[in-house]
């Protein structure tokens, strides 16, 4: 399975970076809405994936036996998602912001010049 | 409860309370001063609890490291902790009487002792995915401070900073998501023990990339630069001061704890990195200082420029190195807050900070020149000030590596700085103001005791810090050979545990 998520993880950043080298307000969100999910698979993908075996202790015993689902990456996974929907919504509210006061979505067409 | 719980807990609790008396501008203008006074106090207390005791760890909830959340307070931390802690106070007191309209005041407060928990819970974080978390919490609030005033340029700047922070967050995490794939573990002290004997050099180089690259934009190392010239002088006076001196040196304490402690195998990649990042970093910071009329967007150059000086440390990675680059740290946070503090008194008492519209100032307010003169001496290296120190002890690091070069620049980009500063004061302070002359003197508003008198204690505190350079020294040097002997810093984390 890793090798196929490698390639798609692959295929995200790339196309993430190409939106964010777009002069568009509304590609520069997608692009890096995409950088950071594919952030969020990288990790869940490099910390290996394991399916069908929860991390659950069993009845009657005291340890994890046999195979099982590495349960950290999957905690730091949903803090980095959390912190990344926040911080993408704040965003949105900004370029929303700036549209209004410009009327264009174009980066080079918003006001201030480049300093 | 463990005094190392504090420097987080203090401003959590206040933006708590004081997002409950919004509609009491007294009190909230009081609880927010108490919370910003108390943290300078926590953090030389965290000091000399290090100097007496040592390194001091927290295991949160008695989960031991590597598998709970760890706080560790060393000499850097703690010197960071009540550096950063003085300048918050001093940027709390001088934003009091900002006249900032109400929708702003009422988050204001809250949002600056929020980044300030963002800002002291980098320094303690024990964890490199709590680093990440701690990071995220400074940046949404400097998001929504730099946001604040919702005029069209400061919601440009804004775009460029959030664009280029998320950015980074997310190569940060990458970096994370590789780290743990290949050592199965994120505590800081517990990946030094696993790397230190790792055979994928390889795999661990372009990791540590991911963090050289991720922490480099953060404290705007060249090319990394370009976010922070437009998205500072567009900020209103105090947050532009508390940016100046806090957010970048994260970046820096960043790479100076993950380059000493973590990915300090393979030096032969990264130091010729660092080394010309350093040096790059430095000339194109003073450069793109000495072309700009207005003083915020010169003083942002020369925080560019700045950073480049402490990149040397890293760089040259010798004991005298680190310790000059921890003292230059030190003396760059008070300073440069100062002087973005002056920039902000000279807005408020003649309108502008553009130097063509400036004048009359030495004149016209005597004290202001005098307390602009000491930082802005103090950051052209200028003796007894505290410049001078941390400039000498890097150029003397690299005078004994045999490092001719570096001292030349050193010294250069040194009397670049000199220039730029002669230049706010020739125009903002010696020439006669617009329509001033011998009967009728410019105008210029006298300001209010808040906020002169922050200004004038960092004044202070600058000379301290020159007049007792070796004291303050002598403890640089303490944190230097902590950060050059990683071994002191895994025993205190891990115990009895490392693997």
């Amino acid at each position: 399975m890793e090798p196929f998520w490698a390639v798609v993880v692959g295929i995200m950043f790339g196309a993430g970076i190409y939106l964010m080298l777009r002069r568009n307000l509304s590609k520069l969100i997608l692009g890096l809405i995409l950088i950071s999910n594919a952030a969020n698979m990288l990790i869940m993908t490099s910390a290996g994936l394991t399916r069908d075996a929860p991390p659950m202790i069993a009845a009657g015993k005291e340890t994890l036996t046999g195979t099982y689902a590495d349960p950290l990456p999957q905690a730091l996974v949903l803090t980095a998602i959390v912190i990344g929907f926040g911080v993408l919504a704040y965003f949105l509210t900004l370029l929303q912001g700036a549209y209004k006061s410009n009327k264009s979505e174009n980066l080079d067409r918003l006001g201030g010049g480049a300093s | 409860m463990n005094l190392l719980v504090l420097p987080v807990m203090i401003p959590l609790i206040t933006a708590l309370l004081l997002l409950f008396c919004q509609k009491n501008r007294r009190l909230a203008q009081i609880v927010s001063t108490i919370g910003a006074f108390s943290l300078p106090a926590v953090g030389l207390l965290i000091l000399s609890r290090v100097h007496e005791e040592g390194i001091q760890v927290i295991h949160m909830g008695s989960w031991q490291a590597p598998f709970g959340i760890t706080l560790v307070a060393d000499y850097l931390s703690a010197l960071m902790l009540s550096v950063c802690g003085l300048v918050g106070a001093a940027v709390a007191v001088f934003a009091l009487k900002e006249d900032m309209n109400l929708s702003r005041e009422g988050v204001f407060f809250p949002l600056l002792h929020a980044l300030l928990m963002g800002v002291n819970g980098s320094f303690l974080a024990g964890d490199m995915f709590n680093l990440y978390v701690w990071f995220e919490v400074m940046l949404i609030s400097s998001f929504v401070l730099l946001s604040l005033g919702k005029t069209n340029a400061q919601l440009l700047a804004s775009i460029k900073y959030v664009a280029l922070n998320l950015v980074s967050s997310a190569i940060f995490l990458t970096g994370l998501g590789l780290l743990y794939g290949k050592t199965g573990t994120l505590n800081m002290a517990d990946l030094a023990v696993q790397l230190q004997n790792t055979e994928s050099t390889v795999l661990l180089t372009s990791t540590a990339l991911f963090f050289l690259v991720a922490f480099s934009i953060k404290a705007a190392c060249f090319p990394f630069f370009f976010w922070l010239p437009p998205a500072y002088p567009a900020a209103p006076a105090p947050i532009a001061a508390i940016f100046s001196g806090l957010l970048t040196k994260v970046g820096v304490y960043a790479l100076f704890r993950t380059f000493t402690l973590i990915f300090n195998q393979d030096t032969a990649i990264f130091q010729p990195i660092l080394y010309w990042m350093a040096i790059l970093t430095m000339v194109t910071g003073v450069l793109g200082a000495v072309a700009q009329m207005d003083i915020k967007k010169i003083l942002s150059y020369h925080i560019i420029s700045q950073i480049g000086y402490m990149i040397i440390g890293l760089a040259l990675a010798t004991k005298l190195a680190l310790a000059g680059a921890i003292f230059y740290l030190v003396h760059h946070i008070v300073v440069k807050t100062n002087l973005f503090l002056l920039a902000g008194a000279i807005e408020k008492s003649g309108g502008t900070n553009d130097l063509k519209k400036l004048g009359g100032y030495y004149k016209g307010y005597p004290l202001l020149a005098v307390m602009f003169l000491v930082p802005a001496l103090s950051l052209a290296g200028i003796p007894p000030l505290s410049g001078f120190f941390s400039k000498l002890f890097l150029i003397r690091a690299s005078l004994e590596n045999g490092d001719m070069f570096m001292a030349f620049m050193a010294l250069a980009v040194g009397v670049f700085t000199l220039i730029s500063m002669t230049k706010i004061w020739m125009e903002a302070f010696w020439k006669k103001g617009v329509g001033e002359n011998e009967r009728r003197p410019a105008k210029i508003k006298r300001l209010d005791l808040t906020v002169t008198m922050p200004i004038a204690v960092l004044a202070v505190v600058t000379v301290v810090i020159g007049f007792s350079a070796g004291h303050v020294f002598h403890f640089a040097e303490l944190a230097a050979e902590q950060l050059i002997a990683p071994q002191m810093y895994i025993d205190a984390v891990m115990g009895g545990n490392a693997r």
